[in-house]
């Protein structure tokens, strides 16, 4: 038992549960519930965005990777940000114009509100799925190791608190969980990377220098290495990053709590600012694990005749070479920081997440499909409150369920499918005139479908988690492919539409457009 | 109100100062795209065709080529964030608030 770890652990719950007590007070409209009235400022988004986006898998995965491979976890936290630029050139502002709650609600804007709505929410919730997965698997594993609580245990708590977030505080509850996240993750993170540059004398050169005689593969950890194999590999899985970013539906609905498109750029700049800054210092604490680990056997389960294997043998494996790295430069009590801010991260994850998914159940196939607009504001966020704890109910029973699955591909899948369904349709509905309701749903159909299959058939997931001899696709990431069928689908489709309702739909788009570039009539979540 | 709103987006959708922004925004926007997409996949083909001089040490200490350039990377997607905020409050916002109010 981590006694550090637990006290500061109940601290943070104690202190998110007061904020979301004080933001049920103040959700009242639906607008304050999926967007926080509108009234999140640039600045604080920013941090929110981070908050939702350095999720403990990149904290831990990354600073893990470079500790098992050095360099390669540079090209992993490069492509995790290189989207952001793209989301703020050419979705932020149209979003933001466009949208009140959802992504759906700036897609189905000139186009057919059943259809597009459908295919928005199955995409949402198939993103919500894979993510949820992989972080509840994840969570109950590093809770278990952290905290010494039964997996079981960690599910139920991380299902009860996310859904406790979501179901009673709405977006702004969940807003507040991530900036305090946030928060406390760059703040434990920087620290760990300066007391490792402290060590080395603020000279990186010399702790490369020292890693490279610390770790196994010595010199080759400071170049590219069994990452990327061939390039049609690289760059689809380069695609899958960057875009998948740009189609993430818990990231874009954070574009809808600021007041106008200038706040949500402020907060795409802010976001990139601190995303970057975190993406720096997991390398320094990866290296900084390698020099400072490596060589000292408590760290490591012993092998034969006493000598440890220098990386798969690192207690608890690779991912937790940050955590273990806490230990040795702050001791117990920063250690169970850590280990508080990584639960912490894992919870304010999954609360985003669970919320994109209820507005997608309530939002868009609940208000928009099933009663087509004939219902009311409260009936509305009664149903996603409800869908909330539907989610976490799922959500728990999947990661028991999955505990023992390898769930790696999960985080890959939910990228791939964002970036071949969720992306290419917004992105055409809100830049491309000749965009037609039929085009967007046989694409992005097209795109999810395609995303799935070539995953499944994937040597990640055909012969490493089915067992079978050999892949039938042979790519592990499949966004090359998904995303260009997305598109070519889109256009063509939408190209050979002749119908009445897709002549309007074109003859829509200059109004659209005039709206997105100016917010004329802007559906302000502020405007109650 | 809404036939209002109708009928000044309608003013805005043909006036001549708001296409020549939209296409200003839209050069701006997709150079910028290109600009990051170029830098990205430029360092990706490095890390696929070029490992070897990706590992080449800078200078005689131990740091590598590659590691710089990944820094690199990251720092351009901050610097080309603020080049499009820059642009777009200095000289997109104002632009559309003078239309705005000229059609109003």
């Amino acid at each position: 038992m981590n006694v550090e770890a637990i006290v500061m652990f109940l601290i943070f719950v104690a202190t998110t549960l007061v904020i979301t007590r004080w933001a049920a007070s103040r959700v009242r409209t639906a607008s304050d519930f999926y967007a926080a009235g509108g009234g999140i400022t640039g600045f604080q988004n920013g941090l929110a965005i981070a908050g939702d986006y350095m999720s403990a898998a990149s904290f831990l995965g990354i600073s893990g990777l470079v500790f098992a491979s050095g360099f390669d976890g540079l090209i992993y936290s490069v492509g995790w940000l290189v989207g952001w630029p793209i989301v703020l050139f050419l979705i932020a502002e149209p979003l933001r114009n466009l949208g009140r709650y959802t992504f759906a609600d700036v897609a189905a804007f000139r186009l057919q509100a059943t259809p597009i709505r459908t295919l928005s929410a199955v995409g949402t919730l198939a993103v919500v799925a894979f993510y949820l997965i992989a972080q509840m698997v994840g969570a109950g594993k590093l809770i278990e190791l952290l905290f010494g609580l039964p997996y079981f245990y960690a599910e139920i708590i991380v299902g009860v608190l996310m859904v406790t977030y979501v179901a009673t505080g709405g977006m702004v509850a969940t807003t507040w969980v991530q900036i305090i996240k946030a928060c406390l993750l760059l703040g434990g993170a920087t620290f760990m990377a300066l007391a490792v540059l402290v060590y080395f004398s603020f000279s990186p050169d010399a702790m490369f220098e020292a890693a490279t005689d610390a770790h196994p593969d010595g010199l080759s950890i400071l170049g590219p290495g069994k990452l990327v194999n061939d390039p049609i590999s690289a760059v689809s899985l380069g695609l899958a990053l960057m875009f998948g970013t740009a189609g993430l539906p818990h990231i874009l609905m954070r574009f809808f709590t600021v007041r106008d498109a200038k706040a949500a750029r402020k907060s795409v700049l802010y976001a990139t600012g601190f995303i970057g800054y975190f993406y720096i210092l997991t390398f320094i604490i990866g290296f900084g694990a390698i020099t400072l680990l490596m060589g000292d056997p408590s760290y490591f389960t012993a092998g034969d005749g006493g000598v440890h294997d220098r990386i798969n043998g690192l207690i608890g494996g690779t991912n937790m070479a940050a955590v273990h790295l806490s230990k040795a430069v702050g001791g117990s009590l920063f250690l169970g920081f850590i280990s508080a801010v990584a639960f912490a991260t894992i919870l304010a994850v999954v609360a985003g997440l669970t919320l994109a998914g209820a507005s997608a159940v309530s939002h868009d196939l609940y208000a928009n499909v099933f009663a087509r607009g004939r219902t009311s504001e409260t009936t509305e966020v009664r149903i996603s409150k409800i869908s909330a704890v539907v989610i976490g109910v799922v959500a728990i029973v999947l990661g028991y369920v999955f505990e023992k699955q390898n769930v790696a591909f999960m985080v890959g899948l939910a990228f791939a499918v964002a970036a071949s369904c969720n992306f290419p349709v917004l992105l055409m509905s809100i830049l491309w005139r000749g965009t037609t309701t039929r085009g967007a749903v046989a694409g992005g159909f097209a795109g999810l479908v395609s995303a799935v299959g070539m995953v499944l058939l994937s040597p990640a997931v055909w012969v490493k988690t089915f067992g079978f001899e050999t892949a039938i696709f042979p790519y592990d990431s499949p966004a090359l492919f998904s995303m260009t069928i997305a598109f070519l689908g889109i256009w063509l489709v939408s190209k050979l539409d002749r119908s009445a309702a897709a002549d309007a739909e074109r003859a829509a788009y200059e109004a659209q457009a005039v709206r997105s570039e100016t917010g004329i009539g802007v559906g302000s979540a502020a405007a109650h | 109100m809404a036939a209002d709103t109708a009928a000044l987006i309608e003013r805005i959708r043909r006036d001549p100062e708001f296409i020549a922004l939209g296409r200003r925004r839209s050069r701006l926007a997709w150079s910028l795209s290109a600009a990051m997409a170029a830098i990205y996949f430029g360092f990706i083909l490095l890390v696929a065709f070029a490992p070897g001089w990706l590992a080449t040490p800078v200078g005689d200490g131990a740091t590598t080529i590659g590691i710089p350039l990944g820094i690199g990377v990251i720092l351009s997607a901050f610097v080309l964030t603020g080049l499009y905020v820059r642009r777009a409050n200095r000289d997109f916002d104002p632009a559309i608030q003078r239309i705005i109010e000229r059609l109003t």
